[in-house]
């Protein structure tokens, strides 16, 4: 009992640093990378070390971008407006950081691994009701920005609270149908029984990923996470034109970290809920228990203990693909207009989330229930 | 669950249920209540009713309290700097405060004594397979007509909003008129 306890507390650590290392990833991703993606002039050539250049890819910036960036924002002033609420100022972003950084604690990032003869579950926090889990944390985010754009005494900055929060509330609605009908479909709300439930084949060579059974949640869920995560193409509450940082308009150093951190761990938890969903969590390809077994009749042997590696290394290298990609839609997209992001919210994503749900349900029936 | 985790929580429950009543400031209520909400919803998952306590954090912390916050918003409610009520008043309410104390005291102190913590439940108490069963088949009646009733006040809530607007453009359309015919 106690042993349990001392490895999921520490499981729990290791899933909130991997959540902020690929914060700290899409960071950097997002300030080397797209300055690279658009050839900016300036980012394709400041080196310090040269390193990139040495090994003939572009300039990493490993010293101007990934170093002294975070240094430069951690010890800047710390700013509070005058008529500011200060209690509520101080605390809206660890409101808003919180909530996303206890969800990472749920998500299975791999099987069972067998040591010294225990056996342990790669999952922090292994809830019967995880998909609600996921949901009511979500839905606890909303308050950070919505209050900090209310605490901060500026109208942009009320103007990007409410933004937020009427996005993310008609979001998690979307995210919610789209959790439904996967839910349906596996028959469970355990996160680590939808992953055991997407190993194996059909046919003897196609993986039973879940975006093959229910591709239309994977967009939706996709489409949802973006909006939830206030990211490019809906960054409405941000907006720098209209209303030039939003929320965050009169935060400064670590506090404006914290929320700038905040989207970027919830972009990689939207990855990580995407690959738990829809591709197959820590399932490798054809591998089995015993090792791999390979469409056309080969099997090559594995040892279990690097079967249980080779599941958190399949997980992890999903999440990062998944990552980059929701990455190269930020700097792809232009941004939506507020009426256009309602009318695909409220029009588009939650009827077609209402339809699916429909017509998953039967399918259900038709086939004889999941039970 | 623990004595020592259902003391701290009930303790903070009734700590925010009454930071919601005491503060000025209707934000700072607004978080309190929330902080209420969010803490009974643990007190209900530590007592096996899980799905009941993540429900009430998604329903109510998540999405009805946000649009408290719009309202308080929407109604431009500042902190609230009179003094409340006459000084009469605030006696008589003491009085009766006592009152529902000693009320409370004689007839919740005998059973506070033999509160239990070692609850045992059947096994799958509280999951949502239990609660889907008792909902969809004991229940049932019940649940389909809270929905349906949920469903009247959210079109009679629309049709009202539609309503007001309708007249509104149609007096405008009138006014424009008659400014057409005066001019």
């Amino acid at each position: 009992m106690t042993l349990e306890l001392v490895v999921g507390a520490i499981e729990a650590i290791l899933m909130v640093l991997i959540g902020l290392q690929l914060a700290i990833f899409l960071l950097y991703f997002e300030r080397k990378g797209s300055a690279l993606i658009q050839d900016r002039v300036g980012a394709n050539r400041a080196a310090i070390t040269g390193l990139g250049r040495k090994l003939g890819l572009p300039n990493l910036g490993i010293v101007n971008t990934l170093m002294a960036d975070p240094v430069k924002l951690f010890t800047k002033e710390d700013f509070v407006p005058e008529g500011a609420d200060h209690f509520l100022h101080s605390l809206a972003p660890f409101l808003a950081l919180f909530p996303v950084l206890i969800t990472f604690v749920v998500i299975p990032f791999g099987d069972t691994i067998t040591i010294a003869g225990h056996t342990f579950e790669l999952q922090a926090a292994n809830l019967d009701a995880a998909a609600l889990y996921l949901l009511a944390t979500i839905g606890i985010g909303v308050y950070g920005v919505a209050l900090g754009g209310w605490a901060s005494n500026n109208r942009w900055a009320l103007l990007g609270g409410i933004r937020a929060s009427a996005q993310m509330i008609s979001y998690e609605i979307a995210m919610g149908l789209a959790i439904v009908s996967i839910v349906m479909t596996y028959g469970t709300l355990n996160l680590q029984q939808m992953v055991r439930a997407q190993g194996g084949v059909w046919f003897g060579f196609l993986p039973r990923w879940g975006v093959l059974v229910q591709p239309l949640a994977f967009v939706l869920l996709l489409t949802a996470g973006v909006a939830e995560s206030k990211r490019i193409p809906f960054d409405l509450p941000e907006g720098e034109s209209e209303l030039i940082l939003g929320y965050m308009v009169e935060y400064s150093g670590g506090k404006q970290a914290a929320f700038m951190f905040t989207d970027l761990a919830e972009q990689a938890l939207v990855a990580m809920m995407l690959v738990t969903f829809f591709l197959a969590g820590w399932q490798v390809p054809w591998l089995y228990p015993d090792g791999f077994h390979l469409p056309g009749g080969h099997f090559i042997a594995v040892a279990p203990l690097a079967i249980s590696i080779m599941g958190v290394i399949a997980f992890l290298i999903k999440v990062v693909i998944l990552c980059a990609f929701l990455g190269l839609v930020r700097w792809t997209l232009p941004r939506f207009r507020y009426d256009q992001l309602m009318r695909l919210g409220w029009k588009g994503l939650v009827p077609l989330g209402l339809f699916n749900v429909l017509v998953t349900a039967f399918i259900i029936v038709a086939t004889g229930g999941a039970h | 669950m623990s004595p020592v985790l259902f003391w701290f929580l009930a303790t903070l429950s009734i700590v925010a249920a009454l930071g919601v009543v005491v503060q000025r400031n209707p934000v700072h209520c607004l978080l309190a209540l929330v902080l209420t909400l969010i803490s009974i919803a643990v007190l209900f998952i530590g007592q096996d009713a899980v799905v009941v306590g993540f429900l009430q954090v998604i329903v109510y912390a998540g999405a009805i309290m946000v649009l408290f916050l719009f309202v308080i918003w929407l109604l431009n409610l500042r902190v609230e700097t009179a003094s409340t009520g006459r000084l009469a008043i605030k006696f008589l309410g003491a009085i009766g405060v006592a009152a529902l104390l000693a009320e409370l005291e004689s007839f919740a102190m005998p059973a506070r004594l033999q509160v239990k913590f070692s609850t045992t439940h059947a096994a799958g108490y509280g999951s949502i397979e239990a609660l889907s069963q008792a909902l969809f088949s004991q229940y049932l009646i019940a649940f389909e007509v809270t929905s349906v009733l949920l469903l009247v006040a959210v079109v009679g809530a629309v049709a009202l909003a539609r309503r007001s607007t309708a007249v509104e453009v149609q007096e405008r359309a009138e006014q424009l008129a008659r400014a057409e015919k005066a001019a």
